[in-house]
């Protein structure tokens, strides 16, 4: 890995750069468009959102949708509104983001650092189970979740989670340990360091990158995930994105969009923020090691 | 390891504390999450708590409860099924075909459902004879819900068959409003259909979509029942495609379109937006459908449960039947009671016409289960049946090919 | 000294052996399970009735599902082809020094965060026409504007696509940004100073670098493609009629609400072949690259 510099070194005059800005924030504008729909409307009574123009600022401006999707609007049959349910897709996220990156980091380490006959099969037969399509697993994997006494529990989600997530992370992993210079870890062994020594000395401290390339891919994914949330969560630990899709999604009742909005924006929420707090890292993590280049 | 130890501890733990709670339970699977259906239902959970009875909430909404049956799937494969679960027709009966479901005769012979229940209904509360599902409304579907402004300006008379119908749309479009509001899905495309086969004869009804006659499926009837479908798709807006029902009805509460043909949920929708049932809209049932009605009735399936959680479960049927529960709950829902002996009145002038209808629908025997909304035949019937209409409706299939293809379609899926 | 080397032989294995059991229980476990379920049939829960290959005749026989293949032909060619070329068209643009591009690149990013459940219902309202895009241009006083492609069954497909680009476009350009950071500036320069046009710079020698990324920005695209679900279900629920039926809501509705888990199950495993027949060859290429 040669350190590349942070821009490349090729200049333009300056009618270039003006249409270069010009493409780049038409790009963006694209790219705001449904947020900027669903923040408006969210700040719009309910009457005027029923007049049209969906692009119209508010001509009142209220707060009410949001106080009403945080605490009082209709989840099931208590107006509890999302706030109860964030705490459980935390309790669910945290641990099932945290064991996923470990054990991709533990299986890139051994895939990179300690290759043994049938190495490249197994990673091969891991990669695969990324591209699984999720409809096909749920019948056979609500059985076993029974079998273990887990069905409907929040470890029996993250378990699930886990499972579904270790293919990516330890392509993640074994990526990025692929240009980490082997001679370190022989000199180690001479030196008469384990393998879990190693690990944690010498590979740990150089992973940042990569394990926020990781723990974002996974963050999203899990705390976006509809389909295992709904299928296999109990009456107590019921995530986020089932709340959110019982707020916006009755069949028969009357429907408050800007509710549904405000409850959409505080749903995202928390990928929006690891999004943004973390994103140049994305980059970064990216480039050393996600993608080949 | 210690990790391991502290997991398996918490699981124990929560696992126990289940344990406990279930003797006077109930865990309840429903897709009831919007104000008014919600409110609805806290009714029953109030009454069972003033028994004693807690409520365990389970609500997974969307798509007219598809994503609550996936769960439900989940949840029984897990070995872990909820205690009553809010299902509708057909899936009642293939869950009793799957011996899931539990057993409510003890209860339903002491207060006699039999007797107070209309038949229709008991079709699929019972399999092999014993009660598997306490009904809780009865939701009638050829409903039309008219402008009464708009409709004032046309002469203010009701139409009463088709001719009628058309002089009437006719009439909106000279007025510039959209004659008819409607919304393109697939559910809504074939709650119209059902009301235009209705209005072509019970019977033919009956043989083309229970009893799924080739003959009547692919007789000149349906062909007429699928031009006049086109002919309604003329008084559609070009917008219609994807609009949510509750759009289309905001259309006719605006007078932007003239009526909307849709269930009694609809009313709902112009209660909410303090409209009058009377004096601003009008309900009617689909000109020519006058005395019979199509219904779908959304019931708590009973499933089996050991046995320290049965009377609670009983208990829970009991509350859902009794006239004060279905009184209250059917006034917030905008559907009628699912018994025919319970006063209407605290009901508005629709909801008192809906339960007179159904009354005389099930004397008459003019009370059928709904093709759209599954209570006609199976889900995979259905969505076959869907599959033509839809088609047909946006204009990809001619009426004659629409026959030929809804016969065939049928067959497969039967 | 002898037992303990012969342990740090074992540890790295014993590491690896859970992932392996989870992945052989867990995925191919399960596909084997689709692979026999395709072959019963299973209506509303799993039978045991084996009928062979008459859920695949079935579902080759059914309109809907030929309609749903040939939507994915048009729905990935766009897809993956509008992706890779914005994505690699902004990051270029992005790597010219631009001073904003701490401010431009969350924003580009930020739809990859959103699931459609969230962001579904904003897109229907923005394309559709009457209180979308269409009613506000005509607010404005563009009466003759017109936009009404989802209304359209032979343009509806086109507005997934829509959507869908917005979603990953972020994620590729990031894909490629981090590529385009990788390249070696001294190679730039030394063309430089031969007189090469920064066009013929980026057309000779940038992009045909950049062959990796695109190789692995195709299998993520595909692989999305393949398995959008959540994007049809929020923006079209696959209408007008199914002209935007995918083969994954095709899957799921017969496994899950037409109650025809058979059929649904032979349609699971055509989308994994499909699935396969893209990874496995770049799989081999994969490997057999970090042989080198």
């Amino acid at each position: 890995m040669s350190a590349p510099s942070p821009d490349n070194v090729i200049s333009h005059n300056r009618l270039t750069r003006a249409l270069i800005y010009t493409a780049l924030i038409l790009f963006a504008l694209y790219s705001l468009l449904p947020l900027y729909v669903m923040v408006v409307n969210s700040l719009k009574p309910l009457d005027e959102i029923r007049q049209g123009g969906m692009l119209n600022l508010p001509q009142t401006w209220t707060v009410e949708p949001w106080l009403s999707a945080w605490s009082t609007a209709q989840i099931g049959v208590q107006p509890t509104g999302l706030k109860p349910f964030f705490i459980n897709s935390i309790l669910m996220v945290v641990p099932a983001v945290a064991i996923s990156t470990i054990v991709g980091a533990l299986n890139g380490y051994v895939l990179t650092k300690w290759r043994f006959p049938g190495a490249n099969i197994f990673f091969g037969m891991l990669l695969l189970s990324c591209f699984i399509p999720f409809q096909i697993v749920l019948i056979p994997m609500a059985r076993i979740l029974g079998i273990l006494g887990l069905a409907g529990s929040i470890w029996g989600l993250i378990m699930v989670h886990v499972v579904y997530g270790i293919g990516f992370t330890t392509l993640y992993f074994r990526n990025y340990y692929e240009a980490f210079p082997t001679e370190l870890v022989r000199a180690a062994q001479i030196d008469g360091a384990s393998f879990f020594q190693i690990f944690w000395r010498i590979l740990l401290p150089s992973s940042g990158p990569i394990i926020v390339v990781s723990v974002i891919w996974q963050f999203t994914n899990i705390w976006n995930d509809f389909l295992f949330g709904a299928s296999f969560s109990g009456p107590y630990s019921t995530p986020m994105t089932v709340a959110l899709n019982n707020l916006v999604s009755s069949s028969t009742g009357v429907k408050e969009y800007n509710v549904h909005f405000a409850g959409a924006i505080l749903a995202a929420l928390p990928t929006l923020i690891v999004y943004i707090v973390s994103g140049r890292y994305f980059v970064r993590g990216l480039m050393s090691g996600a993608v080949k280049g | 390891m210690r990790k391991l130890m502290t997991t398996t501890a918490a699981v124990a733990l929560m696992m126990a504390a289940t344990a406990a709670r279930a003797a006077e339970n109930v865990e309840v699977l429903h897709w009831w999450t919007s104000g008014g259906e919600a409110a609805a239902l806290d009714v029953l959970k109030k009454d069972l708590e003033s028994k004693g009875i807690t409520w365990t909430d389970m609500p997974v909404a969307g798509g007219g409860g598809t994503e609550a049956m996936t769960v439900l799937r989940a949840r029984v494969t897990a070995g872990n099924a909820p205690t009553a679960v809010q299902m509708l027709g057909f899936d009642i009966l293939d869950w009793a075909k799957e011996g899931a479901l539990g057993n409510l005769d003890e209860t339903a012979a002491k207060e006699g459902w039999d007797k107070v229940i209309p038949t229709a209904l008991q079709q699929f509360s019972k399999y092999d004879g014993h009660w598997i599902a306490a009904p809780v409304n009865v939701h009638s579907t050829n409903w039309v819900w008219i402008n009464k402004a708009a409709l004032d300006k046309a002469g203010g008379k009701e139409p009463t068959n088709w001719d009628e119908l058309i002089a009437l749309l006719d009439n909106f479009k000279a007025q510039g409003i959209t004659p008819i509001a409607h919304g393109g899905q697939p559910w809504q495309d074939a709650t119209i259909f059902d009301a235009v086969v209705l209005s072509l004869g019970t019977d033919f009804y009956k043989q083309a979509f229970i009893d799924l006659d080739p003959a009547a499926l692919g007789g000149d009837k349906m062909k007429e029942a699928f031009d006049r479908m086109t002919k309604l798709r003329s008084y559609v807006d070009d917008n219609f495609s994807g609009r949510d029902w509750n759009l289309a009805s905001a259309m006719v509460i605006e007078n932007k379109a003239g009526l909307q043909f849709m269930g009694d949920w609809a009313k709902g929708e112009f209660l909410k937006a303090k409209k009058v049932p009377g004096t601003d809209f009008v309900c009617m049932r689909f000109p020519g459908t006058q005395g019979s009605v199509t219904f779908n009735s959304d019931q708590f399936a009973m499933f089996k449960v050991s046995d320290d959680k049965v009377p609670a479960q009983l208990a829970m049927a009991s509350a859902i039947e009794s006239p004060t529960f279905q009184s209250a709950f059917n006034v917030v829902k905008g559907s009628v009671p699912a018994r025919t002996d319970v006063p209407d009145t605290e009901f508005d002038a629709c909801g008192k016409k809906g339960i007179k209808d159904l009354a005389e629908a099930n004397a008459s025997g003019k009370l059928f289960g709904s093709m759209a909304h599954g209570h006609a035949n199976p889900a995979a019937v259905k969505n076959a049946i869907y599959d033509v209409v839809t088609r047909e409706f946006n204009g990809e299939l001619t009426s004659e090919a629409a026959v030929k293809e809804l016969v065939a379609a049928v067959e497969a899926a039967k | 000294m002898d037992s303990r080397s012969r342990l740090q032989e074992l540890v790295p294995k014993l590491v690896l052996a859970p992932s392996f059991l989870i992945v052989l229980v867990f995925v191919y476990g399960f596909i084997a399970y689709t692979g026999f379920l395709s072959m019963t049939d299973s209506k509303m829960l799993p039978s045991y009735n084996f009928v062979g290959f008459s859920n695949y005749a079935k579902l080759w026989a059914l309109p809907h599902w030929w309609r749903a293949v040939s939507n994915l032909a048009i729905f990935a060619a766009l897809y993956i082809a509008i992706c890779s070329v914005l994505g690699l068209g902004l990051a270029i643009l992005l790597d010219q020094k631009i001073r904003a591009e701490g401010f431009l690149r969350p924003i580009y990013l930020y739809p990859m965060a959103l699931s459609f459940i969230v962001t579904g219902t904003a897109w229907k309202w923005f394309l559709d026409p009457g209180i979308g895009l269409e009613n506000t241009m005509h607010l404005w006083g563009w009466e003759s504007f017109s936009f009404n492609w989802i209304k359209d069954r032979n343009y509806a497909i086109y507005c997934v696509v829509i959507a869908a680009v917005w979603q990953s476009t972020g994620f590729i350009m990031a894909m490629f940004l981090a590529g385009l950071r990788g390249v070696d500036n001294e190679i730039i320069k030394a063309a430089q100073i031969d007189g090469a046009k920064t066009s013929t710079i980026y057309r000779r020698i940038i992009i045909p670098l950049m062959r990796p990324v695109f190789l692995s920005a195709f299998v993520v695209l595909a692989h999305l493609a393949i398995k959008a679900y959540d994007l049809i279900i929020a923006l079209t629920g696959g209408g007008p009629g199914q002209a935007t039926e995918l083969p994954a809501t095709f899957m799921y509705s017969y496994t899950f609400t037409r109650n025809q888990m058979g059929i649904g199950a032979s349609s699971a495993i055509i989308m994994l072949v499909m699935i396969f027949s893209i990874i496995i060859p770049y799989l081999y290429s994969e490997i057999r690259g970090g042989k080198r």
